[in-house]
């Protein structure tokens, strides 16, 4: 039954989640596939951080008539850690504009080249 | 072969660690510090039913302002980058037809789609929702139309408009609360009302709602520079 916990099952999602965008970023050589991984990876992250605020049968931190009808009629102890969350929300925003970000750059590297192969940007190799 | 090998190495200590940490991990069973506080005096000091939103909105409300400034840095740095030529702005992009199917849902969703983006910017203290949800979908509502009519003008004197309007006003709400309530963006200048309805917690369906506009107008203004981008020769 200690397989099947949720908290832990989010958390094993949210591992494989991060090692299957580093692989995306370090293994891909098309760019629109880099951004893929780096998506898949800022994702895992996300899910990683909120698994960690998850408490074991609670309920989402909304105050209504969820929580009214769980035991002990108590916020305190009928929902999860709404911090975690909160990050989340910040953190999934920012990931938004370093995407849009990557994105445009990856427009103007084709246009400078066209072509959107990693290999053939190297004027910065040494 | 030198290059896989070094992937490799790098993933397979990923998984150590990882493995590490999910094998010691113990999950938590209860509440502590400062989660604890705003689980238990979160409905009285702000009354806002969604915790996350009294989180975000009030108790880390300055958080929130430096993220929708990211937002908007993030729309300038792509608006300056994506700049198009004079002779570039007014010509047509070629593209291969849309779809009547797309055509004609397009019509039919854009307007429910907006309207529920509104629904949720305004339902943030009570359902699972808030301003940069509400926001992305109604910037949806906008990708869509740029989708079924990759011609379609949007006009650019609104997005500025809605999202200056709208983000002078955040700032303006959150200076209020230092001379009427308790300190920076505060959000009982006006009465909590009562808890549950739509008309409570004080100013944060009022901020939530600015910070939605401002959201969906740096989006589409986003969406809106991708589109111009395809003009470029």
């Amino acid at each position: 039954m200690e397989y099947f916990d949720l908290g832990k099952i989010s958390l094993l999602i949210g591992f494989l989640l991060i090692i299957i965008g580093f692989w995306g970023v370090l293994s891909q050589k098309n760019i629109i596939k880099i951004i893929i991984g780096f998506a898949i990876l800022n994702t895992g992250i996300n899910i990683l951080m909120v698994s960690l605020g998850y408490i074991k049968g609670r309920t989402a931190p909304i105050i209504d008539s969820a929580v009214q009808q769980a035991e002990n009629h108590n916020v305190l102890n009928s929902v999860v850690d709404p911090v975690p969350q909160a990050l989340v929300l910040t953190a999934i925003v920012i990931g938004f504009g370093v995407t849009a970000l990557l994105l445009a750059y990856a427009m103007k590297l084709f246009k400078a080249k066209r072509t959107l192969d990693i290999n053939n940007f190297n004027d910065l190799k040494w | 072969m030198l290059r896989n090998l070094l992937i490799g190495l790098v993933l397979a200590g990923f998984v150590f660690i990882f493995y590490n940490l999910y094998t010691t991990y113990e999950p938590k069973t209860e509440l502590t510090g400062i989660a604890a506080h705003y689980a238990e005096n979160g409905a009285l000091e702000v009354g806002a039913a969604n915790l996350v939103t009294a989180v975000v909105v009030t108790y880390r409300g300055f958080d929130t302002l430096g993220e929708i400034t990211i937002l908007f840095l993030t729309a300038s740095i792509i608006a300056f980058f994506l700049k198009l030529n004079k002779e570039d702005e007014d010509k047509i992009i070629i593209h291969r037809g849309t779809s009547e199917l797309l055509i004609t849902a397009s019509q039919i969703l854009i307007p429910m789609i907006m309207l529920f983006g509104a629904y949720v910017f305004m339902n943030g203290h009570l359902t699972p929702g808030g301003g940069f949800q509400g926001g992305a979908i109604i910037a949806s509502a906008v990708a869509l139309s740029i989708m079924a009519n990759p011609n379609r003008q949007i006009n650019h004197n609104v997005i500025i408009w809605v999202e200056s309007i709208s983000g002078v006003s955040f700032v303006l709400l959150g200076v209020l609360g230092i001379f009427l309530a308790g300190g920076f963006l505060d959000n009982k200048i006006i009465g909590l009302g009562e808890f549950g309805t739509l008309f409570s917690a004080g100013a944060i369906p009022i901020i939530y709602s600015f910070v939605g506009l401002k959201v969906g107008a740096e989006i589409s203004n986003i969406l809106n520079k991708y589109q111009k981008s395809q003009k470029e020769s």
